[in-house]
């Protein structure tokens, strides 16, 4: 799996080289080209279903995410598929529990995994990055350095390392997580700052006497934004996977907790017991999801680049 | 160009210790010894065997002595489960499985998305094109451990055509699943670097040149617009090995191929530092070698490249 980051860049690029100059907003162009992109738009309202399913799926769910259904227990294959009568929307899993109201809380933690990994990003990645291309020179060859070492460390296997060390709970995987995912984000940013910072606006701020530190949060960052959001929207369905991966190793989310990989995991365990609604249901939201974030990456991405008006 | 060559592997040193390092103190720093069991042993005798597996020293001098294992006779150190196996017997058990399906998925993925990417570009706009697009569209969604399920059902399970598990020495039979479920992703990403860059490559102003001197299309694909089209593809190499290596621990555990992830994931589940300190540096090594290897052939094929 990997994001285009060459296009990115480009568009970095594109973005920097923008007249100054123009009629009509850009977030008014980029919406008006974004609402045209068909993929992108039907991606939204799936993604906006996803999240209401996650939301308030438990509200509708008659079992609890750890009640077992005595009744199916033992002939779950028979007794547990799918269906309104038996109150089990998705069917029941192996050891009777409902999977709807497993779902829900697999999307929960699924999505806030993505969403907290590209926050970190968005946070730690922007500022680095804006910093290292500010200062320039040695501070700035240090930096990016340090950054080309941590990436060429297989960060899985350290991730791994970390949550079998510490205990394998959501906390250390937020915090694994967010040790990895501002990486590529410090990049593009910094490429970015390299090309803002030799703009007017700048300089005016730099000859009235402000301090460099102000300068990067006030005047830099802010310039940022358009592809930090491009960017941490395709960073979402990234940290959706690699959370999705350990868990389906079995050294992510804890019982009773679950997420989309335990429960994939789960149902492909399972599946020649004929209770192939296990492997389904997490399948096609995972699918969904993953689906959604990178069409809407794409449609912004096309979107917020001035290049193709 | 020889500098340049220093100059990476001035980087791929300190990184590869950094990571010795970090993965050493993180299993120091882990609550609870390796010896650490129900029933407490004597101090006397805990701090014999401690004394034999060198644990008594100080953290640097351990960190010290195992490197220079690693360096001078190429030994991880014992496992601290199994007595009777050191790391290096777990590693030279898995180690082949991983490397001979892990190689062969290398290989798919890029002789097959490569394949896929220049037809496609070749024949835009035709059913070919949007087959491939569709495909690397699909596969971006579908990573391993979300494709090896649906393998085994449909082939496995439905069709009986295949077996879903085990080794059996490779056989063929055994090794088609999961090469396909560890390349699929990869072939889509490599298809859809393919196609991009042969697209920008097919209208350039020398192929445009080459077509007007009425040269054979055959000679113009394939000796002017192949080579700058692959370049892009070099840069992903890297990378995509990376994670294939590490998809392939999803594909050991599933397939219970008997490969180096399994050995992995167990020995995360029993704590079994030493093992998973063990294959971390080991894979590591070999991600920052194959970076440095795809670097500087990279920089040997591009001439536009100067350092």
């Amino acid at each position: 799996m990997m994001v285009d980051i060459q296009k990115i860049e480009q568009l970095a690029t594109n973005r920097a080289a923008e007249e100054e100059v123009q009629g009509r907003s850009l977030f008014a162009d980029a919406r008006r080209r974004f609402l045209k992109n068909k993929a992108a738009l039907i991606s939204l309202i799936l993604l906006f279903g996803v999240l209401l399913f996650s939301t308030f799926g438990h509200l509708i769910a008659p079992w609890s995410n750890e009640e077992i259904d005595w009744g199916i227990l033992g002939r779950v294959a028979e007794l547990g598929a799918p269906g309104i009568e038996n109150g089990h929307y998705f069917g029941a899993d192996q050891m009777g529990r409902d999977l709807f109201a497993r779902v829900v809380q697999g999307t929960q933690i699924s999505l806030m995994v993505g969403i907290v990994g590209a926050l970190i990003a968005v946070l730690v990645g922007t500022l680095y990055g804006a910093i290292a291309g500010y200062a320039g020179g040695k501070l700035d060859n240090i930096m990016m350095r340090i950054v080309d070492i941590l990436q060429s460390i297989p960060y899985m296997f350290v991730l791994i390392l970390l949550l079998v060390v510490f205990g394998r709970s959501i906390f250390m995987l937020f915090v694994g997580i967010g040790l990895i995912s501002w990486l590529d984000m410090s990049r593009i940013a910094r490429g970015q700052t390299l090309s803002l910072k030799n703009k007017e606006f700048v300089e005016a701020a730099v000859a009235t006497g402000v301090k460099p530190i102000t300068i990067v949060l006030r005047h830099i960052v802010p310039n940022l934004l358009g592809i930090v959001v491009v960017y941490s929207t395709l960073l979402v369905p990234q940290m959706i996977l690699t959370e999705s991966f350990i868990s389906f190793l079995g050294l992510g989310v804890q019982e009773p907790y679950t997420s989309w990989g335990a429960l994939i995991s789960e149902g492909a365990g399972t599946m020649q017991y004929g209770t192939l609604w296990q492997l389904a249901f997490p399948m096609f939201f995972f699918i969904i999801t993953l689906f959604s974030f990178f069409f809407i990456g794409d449609g912004l991405r096309d979107a917020l680049d001035p290049k193709d008006r | 160009m020889l500098s340049y060559i220093l100059r990476r592997v001035a980087i791929a040193v300190p990184t590869l210790l950094l990571l010795v390092v970090i993965s050493f103190l993180l299993m120091h720093a882990a609550p609870g010894g390796p010896f650490t069991s129900e029933r407490p042993l004597p101090p006397a005798v805990l701090a014999n065997i401690e004394a034999k597996y060198g644990l008594n020293n100080p953290i640097y001098v351990q960190i010290i002595n195992y490197i220079g294992g690693i360096i001078t006779h190429f030994d991880f150190g014992p496992s601290f489960k199994y007595k009777d196996q050191s790391v290096n017997d777990i590693i030279a058990h898995g180690f082949p499985v991983t490397l001979t399906y892990g190689f062969l998925s290398f290989l798919v993925a890029v002789i097959v998305g490569g394949a896929l990417g220049i037809a496609a570009a070749l024949k835009q706009n035709s059913w070919l094109d949007y087959f491939a697009v569709g495909v690397s569209i699909g596969a971006q969604v579908l990573p391993n451990f979300v494709m090896a399920p649906i393998l085994v059902l449909v082939f496995t399970l439905w069709l009986g055509w295949l077996p879903g598990g085990g080794w059996n020495g490779g056989q063929w039979n055994y090794l088609i699943l999961p090469i396909i479920a560890l390349s699929t992703s990869y072939m889509a990403s490599v298809a859809r670097l393919t196609r991009s860059s042969m697209l920008e490559v097919l209208h350039t102003n020398f192929i445009r040149t080459a077509m007007a001197k009425g040269l054979p299309y055959r000679v113009i694909i394939f000796k002017h617009a192949l080579k700058p089209a692959l370049l892009p593809i070099m840069s992903y190499l890297g990378p995509a090995f990376v994670s294939m290596i590490t998809g392939s621990v999803i594909i050991d555990l599933y397939f219970s191929t008997g490969g180096i992830g399994q050995f992995y994931v167990n020995s995360a589940l029993n704590r079994d530092y030493a093992v998973m300190m063990g294959i971390t540096i080991l894979i590591g090594g070999l991600t920052i070698l194959f970076n440095l290897i795809v670097d500087v052939l990279y920089a040997w094929i591009d001439p536009k490249i100067r350092y």
